[in-house]
């Protein structure tokens, strides 16, 4: 139960990630791999904060603060300099990893002893269930501390996705959304394209270095190699929760999204628990998101060359 | 409205693709004017709309709309004073956004964008009245993505969102030459009827003599990048469609084209 509630909580983190992988790849078909530099930038920014006695919301505002930046340095890269999408995001990711060191000082930062939103979040818990270190769900002990870390990984979830999603509803949200769809026709519009490319890139990298603060936070430690594929790992999420809804609507698009992260996460931990070796992980990611991208495909062109078959 | 003077553009200059596509392009268009732009494949027609809608750098020369020098403005700038119309239908509206969004992204044009809500209940209502009375049966569908619509109706409501705000220019690129007959005939009288009730300046390309002899009050032809004809007032209704063609006729043999040459050409138009 407890592994199963470890696995709900870092789906829900991450599920920031496959928001802010769903912002770039799919509302702005950008495919920005600067999210492997800017989650750990999150984590990085938070952690030397937290270590300084900062106060935790402010630590896990500045890491947001943060990977807003990069991904605005990535946007202007792509937009002013015309540097191709993929490049500039390799370019800012590359700088992002000697960034990240020369914020936590070292490769691996822990925060052990120190207050952050994991403590906020089980002192909480802790007072509404009454001083209880474990409770009861169907029958299974739960320790409060997990429990009140799921709790508050999902109600943050939940205010950021109701914002994402009303955002996008704005009149700025809306020319985004166009920018991605058809630039040419948000320019005759009066709308700056690259203003909204910069400022989309902006928002996703924030969302994707908040889901880095929060890891942080509830692993403990930040570490310089905590981003390497987080671009495949949200990939893979965004695949999945577009297979879950089915649906080109904003509101069900965004829930599939967090879906597919949770869903992702508990297959991950149940294929580990059935013995999969954690250094494979990376490998079968990656071959599930090739899966998923060329299989639709593949199986369309057979149905064709079926159909074909049948009518002649 | 619209003066254009001295325009030259060279595309890819000094490489085997080089094409000298406008070549020194004066033109002045009233306001109120609805001005007709012909012209064989490569003539320049295109490029003169989309060196005015500021898609790229001049060479040389200057672009002023409604008394302002616009030549320096980037494509997003210059769309607060014009609205344009695409030959593509699928060009002028981003098709998984609904009918509603995109109406909702043109009735801001050229306005600043901000955290308002896209969609509100005023705004939705105001886009059902308009959208009824373009007649098409699509008030109904205002929430569907405007991709799942056909490239006439698409075309229509880009009309629709040109000129949601009135431009002070309104580009019209060969805006029908993309669908079919029956299609093509609607958007031209839509265009036509509200052409005429706000009174906007126009400038429209077409390949279609027809187009070319019944609408507007002034035809101009291009031929390589320059003016070659400008027919106003009585000298313009006068004209037919058979005329036009006899003049490119002329013009052809004028530059003694063989048909290999003239493929050529039509290879060059951009």
């Amino acid at each position: 139960m407890n592994l199963l509630i470890g696995a709900l909580t870092i789906g829900l983190i991450l599920a920031l990630l496959s928001l802010g992988v769903f912002i770039s790849f799919r509302i702005f078909d950008f495919p920005d791999i600067t999210a492997d530099g800017s989650s750990a930038l999150g984590a990085a920014v938070a952690a030397a904060l937290l270590v300084k006695g900062v106060n935790p919301a402010l630590a896990t505002s500045a890491g947001f603060a943060a990977g807003f930046v990069a991904g605005a340095a990535t946007g202007t890269l792509a937009t002013k300099f015309k540097i191709n999408g993929l490049l500039a995001g390799i370019l800012v990711m590359t700088a992002l990893y000697s960034v990240n060191l020369h914020i936590m000082g070292r490769s691996n930062l822990p925060l052990l002893g120190h207050t952050t939103l994991a403590t906020y979040a089980e002192r909480v818990g802790v007072r509404v269930l009454g001083g209880e270190r474990n409770l009861s769900v169907w029958g299974w002990e739960v320790a409060a501390s997990d429990a009140s870390m799921l709790a508050a990984a999902f109600l943050a979830i939940l205010l950021v996705s109701l914002v994402i999603c009303a955002f996008f509803q704005t009149n700025l949200g809306t020319a985004m959304r166009a920018t991605g769809d058809n630039d040419q026709m948000i320019r005759a519009l009066g709308v700056n394209d690259s203003s909204m490319i910069i400022l989309g890139l902006a928002l996703s990298n924030g969302l994707i270095a908040l889901a880095g603060a929060f890891l942080a936070q509830y692993q403990g430690f930040a570490d310089v190699q905590m981003g390497i594929g987080m671009v495949v790992w949200g990939l893979a999420s965004v695949i999945i929760g577009e297979a879950l809804v089915g649906s080109r609507r904003l509101g069900l698009t965004i829930t599939g999204a967090v879906m597919g992260s949770v869903l992702f996460r508990l297959l991950v931990a149940i294929a580990l628990r059935l013995g999969l070796n954690p250094n494979d992980l990376k490998l079968i990611t990656a071959a599930f998101v090739f899966a998923a991208l060329v299989f639709p495909a593949a199986i369309e062109k057979l149905r064709v060359r079926k159909a074909r078959f049948s009518h002649a | 409205m619209l003066e254009i003077h001295g325009v030259r553009k060279v595309f890819n200059p000094g490489s085997a693709n080089e094409v000298r596509a406008l070549q020194g392009v004066d033109l002045k268009v009233a306001r109120g004017s609805f001005t007709v732009v012909i012209g064989t494949n490569g003539s320049g027609k295109s490029t003169l709309l989309n060196a005015v809608a500021g898609t790229f750098d001049l060479d040389s020369g200057t672009i002023a709309v409604g008394g302002t020098d616009v030549t320096r403005w980037p494509e997003h700038r210059r769309a607060k004073l014009i609205g344009r119309v695409f030959q593509n239908p699928f060009s002028g509206t981003a098709p998984n956004l609904s009918i509603a969004e995109n109406l909702a992204l043109a009735s801001r044009r050229g306005r600043p964008r901000r955290l308002g809500w896209s969609l509100g209940r005023r705004a939705t209502a105001a886009l059902e009245e308009r959208v009824r009375s373009l007649n098409m049966g699509l008030e109904d569908r205002l929430g569907n993505p405007i991709g799942t619509l056909s490239g006439g109706q698409r075309q229509a409501l880009t009309l629709l969102m040109a000129t949601w705000l009135k431009p002070d220019l309104l580009l019209l690129d060969e805006h029908t030459a993309a669908l079919d007959p029956k299609s093509a005939d609607q958007v031209i009288a839509l265009t036509d009827e509200i052409v005429e009730r706000d009174r906007l300046t126009s400038l429209m390309v077409t390949h279609s003599m027809q187009q070319a002899a019944h609408l507007g009050d002034r035809l101009i032809m291009m031929h390589r990048g320059r003016i070659i004809q400008d027919f106003r007032g009585a000298e313009k209704t006068r004209l037919r469609a058979g005329d036009l063609l006899a003049r490119f006729e002329e013009v052809r043999r004028a530059e003694q084209l063989d048909e290999t040459a003239a493929e050529m050409l039509r290879g060059a138009y951009i």
